[in-house]
């Protein structure tokens, strides 16, 4: 065994940190670090830089574009980019639908929309949620029936985070009625322009607006428009959901999270002394950090383990369980440090008037809030561990 | 022993909570706590009118209650309809203008708004660290310094002050025309503001007021502990009402065991956290009211957090909306750790009494 970073590892890290530093726009890591909303420009100027040097589609194999790195890579890329802060890929179209296209999706498919998610003229959303079907995702509803060369697709996807900045949206239809559930569902691409869908907004906890329904009234597309077959799009969501586990346990967001931790408790002042210094404060820092210097393991050794298998199995469930409730106790202690100074509205009090408490921290009590999304998302923490339980424990 | 409430405050407690559930729905809520000036100026005129604030103050300072109970029972009402009114300034101020022998009759009849200024943004939970000094000039005073949200201070008429003056602390009455307050909203409603003295022309209202503050803190923690408890109540009660609805897998998601179990352990911390309200009210104002004060506010930080991300996390997507009334509950219940002092801080006041 051994721990350390490779020669090549090195310098590859070296490689990113010179390329961050060099590429990442100030204007973009100070919009990522004050935390609040990203707007569409900052993401999309983002993903072009990373894609004019090559790096946009980590996880894709490197005839499809990506750049072919190893699981320490992608995990060393990851860590310096949160590091940076850099925004966060957005990952519908290059790490949700990218991958599915590449397994599953035709020649033509793969040719036309590949090169379209990365030079970023199509930005996708996913269409897998309903208001009846969430943990039990294949209860969905939404009708997808043949007409000609045409499915007209009738229903409604809800929770489809940045579907108002989407041009297409990948959707689970129910293509066969009759047949048990699972087995009757297509994966189908829409493009959002078609006449009869309708997206509305949803604001979520703290204010924010990156969710929305997504209402469909005889939306017609193309019979080409199906990923793989007909009545075979389980296989796919599946896929989906568990391939897409690449920084699934987010421990590069927790290591930046930790840092901003630290440096408020140095700022925040209690009983006269810096808050870094109260045993009982330090110690719920020191907790977390042990956490998550065993998730950082943790994590390389199942990277590992995936890249072995060829496939991640069951136990990224617990990279998610784990990863995601470390995260939301270091946004916990953010707020907690500020202590009164995260009370205010975010925009109520800034800068510019009355700003108070560290830096950039207005957003902090309003990304704690929203973090709590972490745990119900892409399979909430209980769906998680009733995989680990019948695949591990064989319950 | 009797842990029944006298008929009085049950009368209360039931004309209270029937008022807020017609006048205060919480769409209404919603939409008031989160708009300039972040509560409904006619409710509050109407919760005066109901007598609410009388109910504060003891029968000395001219009202008609004033105990830990009057306290609990008003306060528990109001945190079921998660009530953002500025009523926790007006308790904190009548206890500080009874401890002084003041006249209150503006401040229990609402013609006058009073706020109190106690947290400074270095010195967030500690009366001990406060750095707003008061300076004698003429026959008065003037103060500098800046406190920091100061809860209902958007729409006071008044602010009371907590100052040093010679070696000791002292309160001050700072009319807020005489001064620079900016009010803003609050990431879970209603609305507080920073209030910057600069030389700033203050009454004497209490000089040797440590204790007097030390008493409005108590009363403002049974109050907010009170507060949560309703809060945690209602949340609790929703949550438990949807896993019965939410179908997911063909049946209700309260079939599955680990949802059950989970919406047990909450119930036995909302009952805890009730307990440990009832004591500190029951000892408000005794010699060790600052004590069971503390225990109170530190069980319901964790309790009050246990209940709002497992309400989120037990609802799924739904509660993460801002359309949806646990959302706005669960941020409540987050957010009031950080006043009068938060988890961490109480658990090292009771951690004090070891030493000695
Ligand atoms: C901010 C946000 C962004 C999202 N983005 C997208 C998106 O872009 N695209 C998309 O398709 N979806 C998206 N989702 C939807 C997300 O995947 C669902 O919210 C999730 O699957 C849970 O479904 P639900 O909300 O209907 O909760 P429910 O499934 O109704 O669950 C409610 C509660 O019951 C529990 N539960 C359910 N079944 C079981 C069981 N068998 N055993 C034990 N407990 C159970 C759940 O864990 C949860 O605690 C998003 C959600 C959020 C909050
Ligand atoms: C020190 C000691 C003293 C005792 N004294 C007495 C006594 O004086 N008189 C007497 O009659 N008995 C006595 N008992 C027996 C005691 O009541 C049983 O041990 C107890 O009822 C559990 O039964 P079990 O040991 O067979 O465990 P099981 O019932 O087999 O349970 C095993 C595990 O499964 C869990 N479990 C079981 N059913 C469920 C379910 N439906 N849902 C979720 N989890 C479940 C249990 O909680 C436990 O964790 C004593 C036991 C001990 C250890």
């Amino acid at each position: 065994m051994d721990l350390r970073y490779s020669k090549e590892d090195l310098a590859f890290r070296d490689e990113v940190r010179a390329f961050l530093a060099e590429h990442l726009p100030e204007e973009i890591s100070s919009a990522v670090r004050s935390g609040g909303e990203l707007t569409k420009a900052t993401m999309e100027d983002w993903h072009a830089i990373l894609n004019t040097r090559g790096w946009l589609a980590t996880i894709w194999p490197k005839e499809f574009g990506g750049p072919g790195w190893s699981p320490v890579q992608k995990h060393i890329f990851e860590e310096e980019c949160c590091r940076a802060y850099a925004p966060r890929i957005v990952p519908f179209g290059l790490n949700m639908l990218g991958p599915v296209l590449i397994k599953f999706g035709s020649k033509e498919q793969q040719d036309h929309y590949l090169p379209r998610i990365l030079d970023g003229t199509d930005w996708w959303c996913q269409g897998y949620s309903e208001p009846g079907a969430g943990s039990d995702l294949a209860s969905l509803k939404t009708r997808a029936e043949r007409d000609g060369d045409e499915w007209v697709i009738n229903g409604q996807k809800t929770w489809t985070t940045l579907g108002q900045h989407a041009d297409w949206i990948f959707c689970l239809c129910r293509t066969d009625p009759d047949v048990k559930q699972q087995a009757g569902i297509s994966f189908i691409l829409v493009d959002m322009a078609t006449p009869g869908i309708e997206v509305r907004p949803i604001k979520l906890i703290e204010g924010g607006h990156e969710v929305n329904e997504v209402f469909f009234t005889d939306v017609r597309v193309p019979i080409g428009n199906l990923v793989g077959e007909e009545n075979k799009g389980w296989t796919i969501a599946k896929f989906l959901l568990t391939h897409e586990r690449t920084g699934i346990a987010g421990v590069g967001f927790s290591m930046q999270a930790l840092e901003e931790v630290k440096a408020i408790a140095r700022k925040t002042m209690r009983g006269g002394k810096p808050l870094i210094e109260d045993p009982l404060f330090a110690a719920r820092i020191a907790q977390a950090e042990i956490d998550l210097e065993a998730m950082k393991i943790t994590n390389l050794r199942m990277l590992f383990k995936a890249q072995e298998q060829g496939a991640p199995g069951p136990e990224t469930s617990l990279l998610k369980i784990k990863g995601t409730v470390i995260n939301q106790e270091l946004k916990d202690l953010a707020r907690r440090a500020l202590g009164p100074a995260a009370a205010p509205f975010p925009g109520h009090v800034s800068e510019g008037n009355l700003m108070f408490g560290p830096a950039d921290t207005e957003h902090n009590a309003g990304r704690y809030f929203n973090n709590r999304k972490t745990s119900i998302f892409g399979g909430s923490n209980e769906i998680q561990r009733n995989i680990v339980t019948k695949t591990m424990l064989e319950l | 022993m009797d842990f029944n409430l006298t008929e009085d405050r049950q009368m209360l407690a039931d004309t209270l909570t029937r008022f807020l559930g017609e006048k205060y729905p919480v769409e209404h809520r919603i939409k008031v706590a989160y708009e300039a000036p972040y509560h409904d100026p006619a409710l509050w005129d109407q919760l005066v009118e109901l007598g609410v604030l009388y109910a504060l103050a003891p029968e000395e300072a001219g009202g008609m209650g004033g105990s830990g109970f009057d306290i609990s029972v008003v306060f528990e009402a109001l945190g079921k309809a998660l009530c953002p009114e500025p009523v926790l300034g007006a308790l904190m101020s009548s206890r500080i203008l009874a401890a002084a022998g003041a006249d209150q009759e503006a401040l229990l009849t609402g013609a006058t708004k009073y706020a109190v200024g106690i947290t400074e943004i270095d010195a967030p939970y500690e009366l001990d660290q406060i750095a707003t000094v008061a300076t004698a000039k003429g026959d008065g005073f003037t103060l500098s310094g800046r406190k920091s949200t100061v809860y209902g201070g958007q729409v006071a008429d008044v602010v009371l002050v907590a100052a040093k003056h010679g070696d000791g602390l002292a309160v001050f009455a700072v009319n807020v025309n005489d001064v620079n307050v900016t009010g803003y909203g609050m990431m879970d409603g209603g609305g507080a503001a920073e209030v910057l003295l600069d030389d700033t022309l203050a009454t004497l209202v209490l000089a040797d007021a440590a204790a007097a503050l030390k008493d409005a803190v108590n009363a403002g923690i049974v109050a907010l502990c009170a507060e949560a408890v309703g809060a945690m109540d209602v949340t609790h009660a929703t949550t438990v009402d949807y896993l019965k609805q939410r179908k997911q897998f063909g049946i209700p998601i309260g079939k599955f065991q680990v949802l059950q179990h989970r919406a047990v352990d909450m119930l036995t911390e909302i009952e805890q956290a009730r307990s440990i309200t009832i004591k500190a009210a029951a000892e408000l104002g005794g010699v060790d009211a600052s004590r069971y004060a503390s225990m109170a506010k530190n069980m319901i930080g964790r309790a009050a957090r246990l209940v709002a991300e497992e309400s989120i996390q037990m609802h799924g997507g739904i509660a993460m909306t801002w359309e949806y009334a646990v959302s706005h509950y669960a941020k409540r219940l987050i957010m009031l750790d950080a006043q009068l002092g938060d988890t961490d801080y109480h658990l090292s006041q009771v951690m004090k009494g070891y030493a000695a």
